[in-house]
């Protein structure tokens, strides 16, 4: 039986999906949007330190499933099966709001100059470093209604990195506690410019919900009590209120359909019965994220485009970025710790550009409250795993330690990709994501810079052991998941337009991470949202009048 | 920290018609794992088979398996003025999760259990469960590195074995309760954690 035609489908309800819906049944749009989780909440697994989205040895407690298994070179030439809560897989989550149900909720606009990336460093050899098709100030508008309509908590005043803004936050910041204090007169005394991290969380109530109430577990775990702002509790509930907007959950969407003319007439997918399901639209947007929205396009294969759509110069799936994160840990002689949640509340901005012999940088920020299985793995190099010693290190250090990090803008690379597997099926046999490549050696070599800073802050705050921590070489991305689906003037060295448009296809569509030419040296959410607005706009202009 | 008081506070679930063995007459008995094991265990029909120690009270591991299990775990997170693996239930952690989500990794375990039994009996010419502390250490340090009789092993390393186990101990040791490990918040009360953490209540911010 047909299904009712509409005008848009979405597919993905995360940051940029939920966005999207929103923007478009707002202005009248039919809309379908898919998800294949579900609404998620915070009572199933509550604060569960081993099954929740940043320690999962027990499971992802929002999503997905077991059914969804993915491929990755585990080393050259060997293919290995992952599941969702193994390394590997490059997890982001599959529920109502995705990630942005149990993000840290950090609130970042990218700077002018990562926009830039190309022209202010150049691109180092076998990176495909490139300028985005768009400018900061392009974007600046559609920043500022994240900002106000998903709402964040912050305060810039104290930093003079930042890009022009028109508009203050819509909420106060969150004040820095006893490790943000410490860290805070620390920075100072170096000459830094420490500022309350901006959160997409409310400092006070704000879009009819309460304001935070600190728990210690908060980034990797929803939020009981709803002060934490993702699309599941702001965008996604306005879209479905403008009675334009169905929301299909456990939809998994296989394929897009392209007719002779070379144009999306719909989506195949199966619905929570695992039945077949056809859904026609007028025009068709990808939000799945940097791994599954480029799995889409490539299992999309049709007579004109065999490759799989937007793929016809084989770019699709390529330069799969996430952040090569990198950093140092203190230990301090007296107790830091205060039980204030989520911990991470202070950064500079100070090295994410102009740092000699870097291209880019990382905003530098404390890190989240850890719970006590995961402080077992925060260890200077040669301390003790086990015994005696590592349980004194464990009681010792545990409210005597800090750690700062920062997210470290990645070379993208042509060899970094996602692929579908000749193989492997998901449980609808559908083709999964299959992943591999390295990242640049370059990121390694900044992370070290960065890293260093990290350690002269702590070192300046009183640490009396520091050390460095570093990324690895293999790139399998994650919750920072971008590049896949690369936007760009070019339609031969890139996926979509500027607004997002696949090139070669006038009705295909991607919101998400995807689009991201580089990362930023910041967590991408708000970028990524300010994307769906981006692509909206354009979507609104560009169909009016046009719609069936 | 208050931990004198901890390691004799670990509470036992109310069973009044089936009482448990006392802790004391378990450690007499060399069975604090296994007793450890039932306790943390809340299901009515655990609890009532507690009366008849003879029983296995894990679920995939053998009684053999579990008693060698919980005494290498002991040495991983050894008891002292606070609780250990033992008395926080690392070894019922582990054994739940074997029969659930960690069902991949039971051939790993019965395979590495009795490799290292044998290990222990040809390198040390006693069990395991017989060697003084020093000497327990040591055959741990040697499945870490490796050092093990080539022909007792082959899949799993010993080196993978190892670490698996100190994983998973870990996990138990420290992870949420509801799992079965972290018995009483025995990990959470030595790092001096107030839990459970009570929603909505949490300490207003000292800004």
């Amino acid at each position: 039986m047909a299904l009712p035609h509409v005008n848009a489908v979405v597919i993905g309800a995360g940051a940029g999906g939920g966005v999207v819906a929103k923007e478009l049944s707002e202005a009248g749009f039919s809309v379908v949007l898919f998800e294949r989780g579900g609404w998620v909440s915070f009572e199933e697994h509550g604060q569960d330190e081993l099954l929740n989205q940043r320690t999962t040895v027990l499971g992802n407690a929002y999503g997905p499933d077991d059914r969804h298994p993915r491929v990755h070179e585990s080393s050259p030439g060997q293919w290995s099966t992952v599941q969702p809560n193994e390394w590997g897989y490059g997890n982001n989550a599959a529920c109502v709001g995705s990630g942005t149900v149990s993000y840290g909720a950090m609130a970042w606009r990218f700077l002018e100059k990562d926009f830039r990336m190309r022209s202010t460093y150049g691109a180092p050899a076998g990176s495909t470093l490139e300028d985005w098709p768009i400018a900061y100030e392009d974007l600046e508008p559609f920043y500022e209604k994240a900002e106000w309509e998903v709402g964040v908590s912050g305060d810039m005043s104290g930093n003079p990195f930042i890009a022009p803004r028109r508009r203050p936050y819509p909420m106060p910041a969150f004040p820095h506690y006893r490790e943000g204090r410490l860290l805070e007169a620390a920075a100072r005394r170096l000459g830094f410019h420490p500022f309350p991290i901006p959160m997409l969380r409310n400092s006070v109530p704000y879009g009819g919900r309460g304001a935070c109430i600190h728990n210690r577990l908060c980034c990797g775990y929803a939020c009981p009590i709803n002060a934490k702002n993702g699309t599941q509790n702001t965008v996604i509930p306005r879209a479905l209120a403008t009675g334009h907007c169905e929301l299909r959950t456990q939809a998994i969407v296989a394929e897009i359909v392209v007719d002779d003319h070379g144009r999306a007439r719909g989506v195949r997918y199966f619905d929570a019965d695992d039945r077949a399901q056809y859904q026609t639209a007028d025009l068709v947007v990808l939000s799945g994220g940097a791994n599954e929205s480029a799995r889409l396009l490539l299992n999309s294969k049709s007579r004109l485009f065999p490759n799989g759509i937007g793929n016809r110069h084989d770019w699709v799936g390529r330069n799969l970025q996430d952040h090569a994160y990198s950093g140092a840990w203190g230990l301090f002689e007296d107790e830091i710790y205060d039980d204030v949640g989520p911990g991470a509340t202070i950064a500079i901005s100070d090295f994410n550009h102009g740092n000699p012999g870097v291209r880019g940088g990382a905003v530098l920020c404390n890190e989240f409250i850890r719970p006590p299985y995961g402080f077992t793995g925060i260890r200077p190099p040669g301390a003790a795993r086990w015994g005696k010693a590592h349980k004194e290190f464990q009681r010792h250090f545990y409210k005597r330690s800090v750690g700062v990090q920062g997210p470290v803008q990645e070379m993208p690379m042509f060899t970094a990709r996602v692929q579908v597997d000749p193989v492997v099926k998901d449980h609808w046999g559908i083709p999964v994501v299959r992943l591999s490549g390295n990242r640049h050696p370059d990121d390694v070599v900044h992370g070290r810079f960065l890293a260093s800073k990290a350690e002269q802050w702590l070192k300046e705050a009183g640490a009396v052991q520091t050390w460095i921590s570093l990324p690895g070489l293999i790139q399998r991305s994650g919750q920072h998941q971008a590049g896949t689906c690369r936007m760009g003037n070019d339609p031969t060295t890139s996926v979509t337009d500027r607004y997002g448009r696949v090139h070669e296809i006038d009705n295909v569509y991607v919101a998400d991470g995807g689009l991201h030419v580089t990362n930023g040296g910041f967590n991408p959410v708000l970028t990524i949202m300010a994307l769906g607005y981006w692509v909206s706009h354009h979507i609104k202009s560009d169909w009016k009048g046009k719609l069936t | 920290m208050v931990a004198g008081v901890i390691s004799r506070s670990v509470e036992q679930p109310p069973s009044p018609s089936h009482r448990p063995l006392s802790r004391r007459t378990a450690l007499k008995l060399g069975l604090t794992g296994l007793v450890g094991v039932a306790v943390g265990a809340s299901t009515p029909g655990v609890i009532a088979r507690l009366g008849r120690p003879a029983l296995p009270r894990c679920i995939f591991l053998t009684a053999d398996e579990a008693a060698l299990l919980a005494d290498m775990c002991e040495q991983l997170i050894p008891g002292d003025d606070t609780p250990g693996a033992t008395d926080a239930g690392v070894v019922h952690y582990i054994d739940l999760q074997l029969s659930g989500v960690y069902r991949r990794h039971q051939s790993t375990y019965r395979r590495g259990l009795a490799a290292f039994a044998q290990t222990c009996r040809q390198q040390h010419g006693a069990a395991f469960a017989e060697l003084p502390v020093a000497r327990k250490l040591e055959a741990l340090r040697a499945l870490e590195a490796g050092r093990v009789p080539p022909e007792l092993w082959g899949k799993p390393s010993p080196q993978a074995f190892f670490n698996l186990v100190l994983a998973h101990t870990m996990q138990g040791f420290y992870g949420s309760p509801r799992h079965g490990g972290n018995r009483g918040y025995a990990s959470y009360r030595m790092l001096g954690l107030d839990y459970p953490p009570v929603t909505g209540r949490n300490r207003p911010p000292k800004a």
